[in-house]
């Protein structure tokens, strides 16, 4: 069975026409002044979905994230929580919690406090909350730290006291503000994998607001990339990096090779594009602009090939160029090689041995080539 | 070099408050002190020493038993001088809290008020030190007195029909503090909660808190170190207060500044009023240094 990307996904509720989305953005739209922050924006997230917002900041991501925690109301269109409009209920009545970009812990409180104070907002029991607190610092494995103040806990000990306390209530959406922004990189990529164990294994509908592409990657079911307040792709990882509908996504995640050109014939499943590069690209994915229209046709660095001899046809998908430059990063060496044309392109390879045998150098006469599924045709 | 430089650069730096301490205030009590060990006597000054700065350290350890702690008992055995301490805690006291009451909205106001109006209300706070003390304080007498402004302008709207009595009564004397030392509990204030994290409270809303409860169980108690320093800047010029209790007070006013003016000025009773600054000193520190002792252990053990 063919996938795009190397994962297989059991949890697809978004294919299912059937299945009812949990929240629902329909057309919501906030200003503030002149600046439209989020533009008629919709959107369906399922029930158990962990989904990011990902964009560059001023993008309109927090803003939206902020709308569904209460700090902020829409101008217009309605959000739709488990089949509610809460666009009017204050945030202290939502039964949705949100974990902040500065933790927001309180200062003068214990982490024990820290975690309990939503629930005794809520009237809950005394042996109630502390059972649920102590099965908080569990969960996070900070029970030895209940006493502590914010200021006497590590960065990374903060954001657990932040995770808890925001999981303490049990709400039904949680919302994550860029959670792993203040942590270091490796630190960042230990709590990624457990923030998903921990969405799965409390069977939780997780929306994480992140500018960080690999993160927003690697924990969420699916991506919306968002730019000057409009969705401009909602899909899982492997399609947004595999087959992004745009320029603008191609570009935004990942590194890309963007050849434009003009469609001069299509048909069987299959489009070739005359790119201004001067060689026919001839490839089976991606859209299907009428012929004779400008388009641009993206091609991932790693899906090119870069040899010394030219490829078996070289008619199509291959070009002539110089090596222009080499960057060696240990598990994959990038070329960039100089087209004809002028055009520089990025081509990356995996070094899976050692030694290499009479490596390519700089300078040297190479070509580039790749397959007809290796890249995909934009719409725009 | 270079680091013995910046050694010697740092001593420097500490040695310039603890000198100042020492000139303008150990030196200078330590002579009040001497004073008030001393008798009065018909001389030039009014005083006889308890022991002459010419007898040498050595010489001042011999006549140590012999000081004589008159003065103090006299201040016991009068009670002028109780009634006098108490009413100023009171009176004090009582400014102080209004004071919080009056201030803390006026900086809490200010502190949410938009980023770029925020200086202009700083300055507007701190706009009534251009003007002499004294001059502002003289101004109330103009309108609080029997015929001054307010009671005028009370009169003219038909509120009252006959005026009011503030002036030379405790009203106009905590009429007079409550104004004058305003600024002085609004600053503090101010800076502790306009450095108050706002994500804080949208922490608590979002935990189920409304806002007015956010309010007392977050921005309050984070703002607690302003209003202990707001209080102290408040309080403890207000108990030795003089030209307020002076100037808008009575008779009856029974203030230790104006008791000490008085002992000073129309006694010439130097060692007694020496005596009675000694104590009001004592009265102030003593409770500040173990407030402050006890601060520093709450927070010792948070950590």
């Amino acid at each position: 069975m063919k996938s795009l990307g190397n994962i297989r996904r059991s949890f697809a509720p978004w294919t299912d026409p059937d299945a009812k989305p949990y929240i629902t953005f329909r057309n919501v739209t906030k200003r503030f002044g002149d600046f439209t922050a989020v533009d008629d924006l919709t959107l369906n997230i399922y029930h158990r979905e962990f989904f990011a917002l990902l964009g560059a900041s001023g993008c309109g991501k927090s803003t939206l994230l902020r709308m569904l925690a209460g700090f902020e109301r829409p101008t217009s269109g309605e959000i739709i929580l488990d089949g509610q409009d809460i666009a009017g209920i204050p945030p202290y009545k939502r039964p949705v919690n949100m974990m902040f970009q500065s933790y927001a812990l309180f200062p003068h409180m214990t982490v024990e406090s820290n975690i309990g104070f939503g629930l005794r907002q809520d009237g809950m029991p005394k042996n109630e909350i502390a059972d649920r607190v102590t099965q908080m610092l569990k969960l996070v494995k900070l029970e030895k730290f209940a006493k502590r103040k914010p200021h006497q806990l590590s960065g990374g000990q903060r954001q657990r006291v932040a995770l808890a306390r925001s999981l303490a209530k049990r709400p039904k959406v949680l919302l994550l503000d860029e959670p792993l922004g203040a942590l270091d990189k490796k630190l960042r990529e230990e709590t990624q994998f457990e923030l998903m164990d921990l969405q799965q294994e409390l069977g939780l509908t997780f929306v994480v607001v992140t500018h960080d592409q690999e993160e927003a990657m690697t924990m969420a079911d699916r991506i919306a990339v968002m730019s000057h307040g409009k969705v401009i792709q909602v899909a899982t990882p492997a399609e947004i990096y595999e087959a992004p509908n745009s320029r603008f996504v191609a570009d935004f995640i990942g590194d890309v090779n963007i050849l434009d050109g003009k469609v001069s014939a299509s048909g069987n499943g299959k489009i070739e594009l005359a790119v201004n590069e001067g060689f026919t690209v001839r490839t089976a994915t991606g859209n299907t602009p009428a012929t004779g229209s400008s388009a641009g046709f993206a091609i991932r660095p790693e899906k090119l090939k870069v040899t010394r001899a030219a490829p078996v046809d070289a008619s199509v998908n291959a070009a002539e160029g110089e090596i222009w430059d080499i960057g060696y990063l240990g598990d994959m060496t990038v070329f960039y090689v100089k087209l004809a044309s002028g055009k520089v392109v990025k081509a990356s390879m995996l070094n899976a041995q050692r030694e290499v045998e009479d490596p390519i150098a700089y300078d040297e006469k190479v070509w580039v080539s790749f397959g007809e599924t290796a890249g995909v045709v934009l719409k725009d | 070099m270079n680091k013995l430089g910046s050694a010697i650069f740092s001593r420097l730096v500490i040695i310039i408050p603890y000198a100042w301490l020492l000139f303008f205030f150990l030196i200078p009590f330590f002579i009040v002190f001497r004073i008030s060990l001393s008798t009065t006597a018909i001389a030039q000054p009014p005083y006889e020493p308890a022991f002459a700065w010419s007898d040498g350290l050595s010489g001042i350890w011999e006549k140590m038993g012999q000081f004589s702690f008159d003065n103090y008992i006299w201040l016991t055995e009068d009670s002028l001088y109780f009634n006098a301490y108490m009413s100023s805690i009171w009176i004090a006291g009582v400014s102080t809290l209004v004071t919080l009451l009056i201030g803390y909205p006026i900086a809490y106001g200010m502190a949410q008020a938009p980023r770029t109006l925020r200086p202009t209300l700083l300055m507007l706070v701190i706009l009534p030190f251009w003007t002499s003390f004294l001059i502002r304080v003289y101004a109330w007498i103009a309108i609080l007195k029997p015929e001054g402004l307010l009671n005028q302008f009370l009169m003219n709207i038909g509120i009252i029909d006959q005026p009011l009595i503030i002036m030379n009564t405790n009203w106009a004397i905590y009429i007079g503090i409550v104004y004058s030392y305003l600024p002085f509990m609004v600053l503090p204030l101010y800076s502790a909660l306009e450095k108050m994290d706002n994500t804080l409270i949208e922490a608590a809303q979002d935990l189920g808190c409304p806002q007015i409860s956010a309010f007392w169980k977050i921005t309050f108690p984070l703002s607690i170190p302003g209003v202990v320093a707001g209080c102290m800047l408040v309080f403890i010029p207000a108990v030795g207060e003089f030209v307020i209790p002076d100037l808008l007070g009575g008779s009856q006013t029974l203030m230790i500044g104006k008791t000490l003016w008085n002992e000073f000025n129309a006694n010439r009773d130097w060692p007694v009023s020496a005596a009675v600054a000694t104590i009001l000193l004592l009265i102030l520190v003593v409770p500040i240094v173990f407030f402050q002792n006890a601060q520093a252990k709450a927070e010792e053990q948070g950590r």
